[in-house]
């Protein structure tokens, strides 16, 4: 769809912002371009919509040189999100959102009727579209931003550090947000950021670049945290590549035990009689209610009368991925990782020794078909509760972690 | 003053309402005109100044020069060529209004933030539309801001312009002195004054109800 042929850029005096780039973007993919700054790659974003002109090589859209279409022409069929947003001031949120179909020449009535749609598609309440920019949060400023991109519908989105002027919160509402639109809609995007763990998080495939716009690696993210092509980029990925790989690991494969769950209604004796250190108080309906210490426990009475210790957090058998069941069994206070089914009822525990036992054996399991991109386990995708918002794209990858309480991400 | 002369006879303003309101009119169009003419030949110049950065720092001193320039020499230069007119009065005055003017359309051009800029342009405005439909009204708070200096200073030195005849209100200044008369005097200073005042008071308004999304200017960016 993108198609880089032996790009690079020059400047006058003597920097070189890109270096011999060759990339080929899949259709309807989310490549991020990645590394840290002065690496070349806004450079090599806005070469895509000739904001900046490639000193040699061509740049390609859908087979075409871009060179052959003029710039604004080019640029009207290519969304662009920038980092601060960028949006008019002095137009009121549907207008902002209207602009490139007035370029178009759409006219008025049509540009706007086509612009409310999309902000109620970004997920803003139609009562701001009458609203001027300065009145607006940072995020949705954003969403206003993204709206805006997707004004004419166009095929490809370019994307510039869109989530990085936001707070951590928002970013993350913002990503989950994004994925979910990208579910739907497929575009053709080039994302950049200089934060790795973003570009794991929403990249089908990422490019890694390395100071003086030379190209690194270029993989999936689980083949880049798995082989990272040389010293750079394992450092550039980070120490605790090891722990995000299993963010490409579903929790559904993992082997759990039955353990010390008893219901909460269940006498103390039959607690004491387990002989286990911690027991697992369940309500009717299996639902997880509490951690109790067998020390602790009342002389007598049930387990209604224990007291129990929060939980912690469980991971979902059908969602969430291996990093957030390895999470929850470290922040457990019985050290045993809560599994729960669809139905948020008890499936088992786990502890974290024998979770990495077994993510050992499903990474590796993953190593041998992951170009094939087979489909996950059949019962993790079937009966899938996830909110749409926190799986990638498409293709069979395996989903990351869930967000919030789950996975390492509230650190 | 003549002994028992009051400082204003009221009956002399009743008498000469017609004709104050006239001379009124001719102040306005002395003082404002010029400020018109100076905007349409500062927009496209500080436009050029703010594309060509090195065309700014010569202009500005040009402007600055002709400002410096006192009104009494240039009106005896244009004598020459234009006569006891209006028009003697307003060009002078128009070439004052750019010193303040220039510098505020540059200034205002250069408060549109670059994300802004960067973003019209991905859209895929043309450099023309961008500047039209962008820029210049982002820039609009800032140089109003500068028309507003520009239209009262230009309304209290059109009364200079009655040493050739034409100083509007300023008339009723110079015949004050010459008839040792303080009515006139002070009737016209304070109606210039007003119309300074009521005509910077309406631009604000005007800016207002233009640019309603700058009111939160400075709280965000």
């Amino acid at each position: 769809m993108i198609r880089f042929d032996a790009v690079s850029k020059n400047y006058p005096n003597g920097t070189t912002a890109v270096d011999g780039l060759s990339l080929e973007l899949a259709e309807g993919g989310l490549t991020v371009l990645v590394g840290p700054s002065g690496c070349g790659k806004t450079t090599t974003l806005r070469m895509v919509n000739r904001m900046v002109e490639p000193s040699a090589g061509t740049v390609s859209l859908g087979g075409r040189d871009i060179r052959e279409v003029a710039a604004p022409e080019l640029r009207r069929g290519i969304g662009y999100v920038i980092q601060h947003a960028g949006l008019f001031p002095h137009r009121t949120v549907l207008d902002n959102v209207a602009t490139v179909p007035l370029l178009l020449g759409w006219g008025k009535k049509k540009a706007r009727s086509r612009a409310a749609e999309l902000l109620e598609l970004v997920g803003l309440p139609a009562t701001m579209a009458k609203r001027y920019p300065y009145q607006l949060s940072g995020g949705q400023q954003q969403r206003v931003g993204v709206a805006r991109a997707l004004g004419a519908d166009p095929p490809v989105l370019l994307m510039d550090e869109p989530f990085s002027a936001v707070d951590p919160i928002v970013r993350g509402e913002l990503q989950a947000e994004f994925l979910r639109l990208q579910k739907e809609l497929h575009k053709t995007i080039v994302f950049v950021t200089h934060d790795i763990d973003e570009a794991i998080k929403l990249g089908d495939h990422i490019a890694v670049f390395r100071t003086g716009g030379k190209l690194a690696q270029f993989d999936t993210p689980e083949k880049l945290l798995e082989h990272p092509a040389d010293d750079f980029v394992a450092d550039f990925v980070g120490q605790d590549r090891g722990i995000r790989r299993l963010s490409f690991v579903q929790a559904s494969g993992l082997p759990l035990r039955e353990g010390p769950v008893l219901p909460v209604t269940a006498p103390v004796a039959e607690a004491r009689a387990l002989g286990e250190p911690w027991v697992l108080a369940v309500d009717a309906a299996r639902r997880p209610l509490g951690w109790a210490a067998t020390d602790d426990l009342p002389s007598g009475g049930t387990l209604t009368d224990a007291t129990l210790v929060p939980l912690g957090h469980t991971f979902s058998l059908t969602g969430d991925s291996a990093r957030a069941a390895l999470d929850a069994a470290l922040l457990s206070p019985s050290r045993l990782a809560v599994g729960v089914d669809a139905q948020g009822a008890v499936a088992g525990v786990a502890d974290a020794y024998e979770l990495s036992a077994a993510m050992a054996r499903a990474t590796t399991l993953t190593d041998v078909p992951a170009d094939a991109a087979t489909a996950p386990e059949p019962g993790a995708s079937a009966a899938s509760t996830t909110p749409a918002g926190l799986t990638k794209g498409d293709a069979g990858e395996s989903g990351p972690e869930k967000d919030g309480g789950a996975g390492g991400d509230g650190r | 003053m003549r002994d028992g002369e009051p400082l204003v006879r009221w009956a002399w303003i009743g008498d000469h309402v017609d004709e104050l309101a006239h001379y009124t009119g001719v102040h306005l169009r002395l003082g404002l005109l010029p400020v018109l003419f100076g905007l349409i030949i500062s927009v496209p110049l500080g436009m050029l100044c703010h594309r060509y950065r090195w065309v700014y720092p010569p202009t500005l001193t040009a402007a600055n020069v002709l400002y410096s320039i006192p009104s009494l020499a240039l009106f005896m230069i244009f004598v020459r060529y234009t006569g006891l007119t209006e028009r003697t009065v307003m060009i002078p005055l128009t070439l004052y209004t750019l010193s303040v003017l220039i510098p505020n359309v540059v200034d205002g051009l250069a408060s549109v933030p670059d994300p802004v800029r960067q973003a019209a342009t991905a859209m895929g405005f043309s450099t023309v539309r961008r500047v039209v439909q962008v820029e210049l009204p982002i820039a609009v708070p800032v140089v109003v801001a500068g028309v507003r200096v520009a239209a009262v200073s230009s309304i209290s030195l059109v009364a200079v312009g009655q040493l050739i005849g034409q100083g509007g209100l300023g008339y009723y200044i110079t015949r004050g002195l010459q008839l040792d008369f303080p009515t006139p005097i002070i009737t016209a200073t304070v109606l210039i004054m007003l119309l300074a005042l009521a005509t910077d008071a309406l631009l604000v308004l005007a800016q207002r109800l233009l640019t309603p999304w700058a009111r939160g200017k400075g709280a965000k960016a």
